[in-house]
């Protein structure tokens, strides 16, 4: 009871002290209290251990901070996909911050409305299927895991193909322009739930599985007609 | 208490029933069937084998017809061949050859009686023989195409047997274009990004045509001796073959550090067996299959156009491993 009663009162200072910052969260701040370790107080790197952000810009700062990426425990982990570290008002105050270092990209706009799902799929295959497999399920590269994208949004996607993150390679303007990028997102999208015109699915994630299926259809269907075209003998 | 008995009585009665079934008055061995001539059956042998035979040479012709497309025909074909030859078969063992259980008889030593009936014997024999040539003629067609089939796709067996191995469209001057043939320029080719490029005016299908187009730091690109890094990797940009060295995939898979210090190193990989190649070493094999680096393609870039062109041929032969092929240059 006086535990409930204390942690009442805690609550209660930390809302009071909240509204001290009355005009949101201070980026500059937060980046050196959690970014700053690894990238310099003033962003501009620590050999060894983090990049400079001085060209990052405000689209690798807000992919980074809302996929989770970032920050990482360790400067020689894999950033991976997590649930982000941050509050939205946060990041917003972060993404500004890291974005007033250098003149470095926004973060892209994507166009669904007008985005052709047909298109992004051959750009899909053309350029990402490689590793994240067609569904975009996610595969391996050789020292590294393509993950999976179904839980990226159409900015996320459009991020991470400009900005390459971790082992990825980027993609410049050329290779995918803007209009083809979010064919692209909104392909990713459809991932999240294709309809499945064969049939059974099987997870997506290729010939292998459905392979071993037809497998084991075909051996039950080989036991069935050796069972009918057989015969006993009473002996 | 009623229930039960009226469950207890079902039961019962459902299993004496089964006992009580009526009894063979004497257990018929299958392995004696007596097979009465079907010409019918033996008619429909002869045409499932003669049907399989066809569906089989069907898959030689699309194979030749139509090189690496339509893999669905092709199964299919296969699949339907070998499925007649299987109804073929269970129609034969079924309806046209006898089982019966023979035990010879001690002969006699004297065989009057044999030379009485041989030749009627023999007679009798004849009778049947059309049919069992009709059928063995089938078997023979049916042999005949799933063998063809299983034959033709030696035909896919490496690069086109002649003196063309190492005869590549790469020359020194020619255009390096993209896919829809917009010539590359170097600019195109950033940090962290990886270009496909072909010569210009070549067959896109042609193995030797593809190459993957990278940059690197100048700082940080080791190439074997005897490849200067002005004529081979112009301001760090290098081309390689795109056909792994192992199985000839397409190199569709690149890695590129955001962050040098604390990731792996650039490397291109074929994304079948993963075999992985760096780039900074003259697409050395730093894991997976491949016997060999990928051929390496010396660049120029025009310096009025800026535009990238081959500075030569490919430092070795282009495709996958076949016999002979030297393990150690590329």
């Amino acid at each position: 009871m006086r535990r409930a009663a204390l942690a009442l009162a805690l609550g209660a200072l930390l809302a009071a002290a909240a509204p001290a910052s009355a005009a949101g969260p201070d980026g500059r701040a937060l980046f050196r209290g959690s970014c700053a370790s690894c990238h310099g107080l003033d962003g501009r790197g620590v050999p060894g251990s983090g990049p400079s952000l001085q060209r990052a810009g405000a689209q690798a700062a807000d992919f980074y901070l809302r996929t989770g990426r970032m920050p990482l425990a360790n400067p020689s982990d894999p950033p991976v996909r997590t649930p982000p570290l941050f509050t939205d008002a946060q990041i917003t105050a972060l993404t500004a911050y890291v974005a007033s270092l250098g003149a470095g990209p926004p973060i892209p706009p994507v166009d669904l409305v007008h985005a052709d799902l047909s298109a992004g799929r051959r750009a899909f295959t053309d350029h990402c299927a490689g590793c994240h497999q067609v569904l975009a399920r996610g595969g391996i590269v050789t020292g590294a895991i393509a993950p999976p994208l179904q839980q990226a949004t159409p900015t996320e996607v459009a991020q991470a193909v400009r900005i390459g993150p971790y082992l990825m390679p980027r993609f410049t303007r050329r290779q995918i322009d803007d209009r083809t990028l979010a064919d692209i997102a909104a392909y990713v999208q459809w991932t999240k739930h294709p309809d499945d015109r064969g049939g059974w699915s099987i997870g997506n994630i290729g010939p292998i599985p459905e392979g071993l299926v037809a497998w084991f259809i075909g051996l039950l269907a080989l036991l069935v007609v050796i069972r009918l075209i057989g015969e006993r003998s009473p002996r | 208490m009623s229930v039960w008995r009226v469950i207890v009585a079902a039961v019962l009665l459902v299993l004496r029933g089964g006992r009580r079934g009526p009894k063979p008055e004497e257990p018929v061995d299958p392995r004696e069937r007596r097979v009465p001539i079907n010409s019918r059956a033996q008619l429909l042998v002869a045409a499932l084998l003669a049907l399989g035979g066809l569906a089989g040479l069907g898959f030689s012709v699309l194979y030749l017809l139509e090189p690496g497309n339509e893999t669905q025909w092709l199964g299919l074909a296969l699949g339907v061949a070998l499925a007649l030859i299987a109804a073929a078969l269970i129609v034969a063992g079924k309806a046209v050859v006898p089982q019966e259980i023979a035990v010879e008889e001690r002969s006699q030593l004297v065989h009057e009686h044999d030379e009485a009936i041989v030749p009627q014997m023999v007679a009798a024999g004849g009778e049947g023989v059309t049919r069992r040539r009709l059928i063995a003629g089938a078997a023979g067609v049916a042999g005949i195409g799933v063998g063809a089939a299983l034959v033709t796709p030696a035909a896919s067996l490496g690069p086109n047997v002649s003196q063309r191995i190492d005869d590549t469209p790469w020359r020194r001057g020619v255009r390096v274009v993209d896919e829809r043939g917009r010539a590359i320029l170097a600019d195109d080719v950033a940090f962290g990004t990886f270009v496909t490029g072909f010569p210009e005016g070549a067959s896109l299908r042609d193995l030797a045509a593809p190459i993957v187009i990278v940059r690197l730091l100048p700082s940080t690109i080791h190439l074997p001796a005897g490849r200067p890094l002005a004529q081979w990797a112009p301001e760090g940009l290098l081309a390689y073959s795109k056909i792994c060295t192992h199985a000839g995939c397409a190199i569709a898979l690149y890695r590129y550090p955001s962050f040098r210090a604390t990731q792996p190193r650039p490397a291109l990989v074929c994304p079948c067996h993963y075999s992985t190649f760096d780039p900074a070493r003259g697409a050395d094999v730093i894991f997976g299959p491949a016997g060999r680096p990928l051929p390496q393609l010396p660049l120029a870039i025009d310096p009025a156009t800026r535009e990238l062109r081959a500075n030569g041929g490919y430092s070795g032969s282009i495709g996958p491993a076949w016999l002979n092929v030297d393990r150690g240059g590329a």
